[in-house]
């Protein structure tokens, strides 16, 4: 069976300058599957491309290169949009209205009849816990209100795929557990999910698979567990020792001192050199645990590399 | 509902809460002084003054509502990004740029009635009657109706590709132009160039004709408007906004939002 998502050899090229001439790009190539049923985090930082891809996948900026189908249609078929939500990042909506008359605006796209519009904007108003304020107009509405907002629209006709740019964005504690029981949820009710964020915890919590974007470029699919283990960082080694720093034993230089006890990390291939210098200055050996990279780990490694091949080649002239 | 009719009401409804229809009260203001000064100092031709001052005020505001709230109907939403959420819904780009349109349009319509209802009042304060031969105005208003829908389009067009302030500027530089047309016309054979003979020729035909809409006189004295006028002013309009909106629409279709 096809992905509920598919990208493929996706690129986006923005023109700036006076006339035009030079282009950035912002998306390079990308290609990768969100399955059906499963919650996708797309991750990266500032800039990575990740608003870039969501708005190419809702027709509101256009290709330069690259395809992308959903639910086995091209994004350029905009009754596919029947089937789909989509939360703009830092939503706005009209503030000339109440969240009400917004939902039954957005409502009457679909084919709902009256009734049913009335029953759904009533139900997800209270789901996104915005039933006391719906006869508010917009524009007296915090930024976290107008997420909510922004979220009950997307949902609002029980769409197969929701598409989140930032849902976390702006919202307090409470508001990001809510946001987090609604994506769990869309997922039990079997709907496929895809939603941008650089709230890493939030990804580690909720997706089933998590493509990691630095630089306009996809560097990494996977599961949460799956991809941070590509990039295995070594072990640790944690010792006590009360002998005098770097006399006997050259490790101390770069162990973490807590008390009389040190936190080491070497390579693997360095593990049985460093116990050797261990046991030659007589230091207690506590542990040795293989290092399990976070995924904030493994995206910060990610960005750090981006950040140094960018200037190499600003050095470079490139 | 249909997709188009659901954003023009949208619109209409925006105006309405923008307070667009706050003009009114300045126009009732500017009749009922208009009625009390004009009887009191024009003898025998009340009825012209009071129906041009009315007419002309009525084209004035409805060109500002035209110009200023039609360029923003995309740009706005654009600025704001109001138009993401939207455009995730079942809804095409050409939609949304008719339902802008209609909505529009319909807040003029309502705009354009109801300053003539405060017409007619002014003119039944001045000669405490009216007469058949007055109907004519209703026929102007219809006229300035038919051109003000044509700037909308216009304006609507210009917002889809330039910034506001650039579209306001080649908006009412093309209603300026679309004034003289007629000289446009006449001019053009007086000139030595062949090439601006030419040139001329073809901006006077694809100009929007805006002189064809001026009933004023006749409807400040009375004369009655042939029927073939009004069907080839309404043809005229509804041709030209198609062609517009048509242009309009794919320069819209084809542009990225920020």
């Amino acid at each position: 069976m096809a992905a509920t998502i598919q990208i493929e050899n996706l690129s986006k090229d923005y023109p700036f300058g006076f006339l035009h001439l030079k282009t950035k790009t912002s998306l390079e190539g990308l290609t990768m599957n969100v399955e059906e049923g499963e919650v996708f985090g797309f991750l990266g930082p500032n800039g990575a491309g990740k608003s870039t891809t969501i708005k190419l996948l809702m027709g509101l900026i256009f290709p330069t290169t690259g395809t992308a189908r959903i639910l086995d249609k091209p994004i350029t078929d905009i009754e596919m949009h029947q089937d789909i939500g989509y939360l703009p990042e830092q939503p706005y909506f009209y503030d000339y209205l109440t969240a009400g008359e917004l939902l039954d605006y957005f409502a009457r796209f679909h084919h709902l009849t009256a009734t049913d519009r009335r029953t759904r904007v009533d139900r997800v108003l209270k789901k996104v816990g915005l039933d006391t304020a719906r006869k508010i107009q917009l524009r007296k509405y915090s930024k976290g209100m107008l997420q909510r907002v922004g979220l009950a629209q997307a949902i609002l006709h029980q769409p197969k795929v929701v598409i989140l740019d930032e849902p976390m964005s702006g919202l307090d504690p409470i508001g990001r557990r809510e946001v987090r029981d609604i994506i769990l949820e869309l997922k039990r009710d079997g709907k496929t999910v895809l939603f941008s964020t650089h709230i890493l915890s939030d990804a580690e919590m909720l997706c089933d698979r998590v493509g990691v974007i630095v630089g306009g470029k996809l560097r990494g699919v996977g599961a949460p567990d799956e991809i941070v283990g590509l990039k295995t960082q070594g072990l640790e080694i944690l010792f006590e020792y009360s002998g005098t720093a770097g006399k006997t034993l050259p490790l101390l230089g770069s162990a973490t001192r807590t008390g009389n006890r040190y936190r080491l990390q070497i390579s693997e291939s360095e593990l049985y050199a460093g116990l050797d210098q261990l046991r030659d200055a007589g230091a207690k050996l506590l542990s040795v645990t293989q290092v399990k990279a976070s995924l904030e780990e493994y995206f910060m490694h990610l960005v750090a590399e981006d950040r140094t091949q960018a200037s190499a080649i600003e050095v470079s002239g490139k | 509902m249909n997709r188009v009719a659901v954003v023009a009401l949208n619109t209409f409804r925006e105006a309405v809460r923008d307070r667009v229809l706050y003009n009114l009260v300045f126009f009732a203001l500017l009749m009922i002084a208009a009625a009390v000064l004009v009887g009191q100092i024009s003898v025998g031709i009340e009825q012209e003054v009071i129906v041009t001052l009315g007419l002309s005020a009525i084209s004035v505001i409805g060109l500002l509502i035209a110009v200023f709230i039609g360029v923003a109907l995309v740009s706005k939403e654009m600025d704001k990004r109001t138009l993401y959420a939207l455009l995730a819904k079942p809804v095409h780009r050409w939609q949304f740029l008719l339902g802008k349109f209609f909505g529009l349009l319909l807040t003029l319509f309502v705009n354009l009635i109801a300053m003539s209802v405060g017409l007619f009042a002014a003119m039944w304060f001045l000669k405490q009657s009216l007469v058949r031969s007055d109907l004519v105005i209703l026929i102007a208003v219809y006229f300035i109706l038919l051109k003000l829908a044509v700037v909308v389009a216009l304006a609507l067009l210009f917002s889809c590709y330039t910034t506001p302030l650039l579209s306001i500027l080649f908006t009412a530089g093309l209603y300026v132009s679309g004034l003289f047309v007629k000289e446009m016309r006449t001019i053009h054979n007086e000139m030595t160039s062949r090439a601006l003979q030419v040139f001329l020729r073809w901006l006077s035909y694809i100009l929007p004709n805006f002189q064809n809409f001026d009933v004023m006189g006749a409807a400040a004295h009375g004369r009655s408007i042939p029927g073939s006028l009004v069907l080839e002013n309404t043809a005229y309009a509804a041709l030209y906004c198609a062609i517009v909106l048509v242009l309009a629409s794919a320069v819209f279709s084809r542009k990225n939002l920020k």
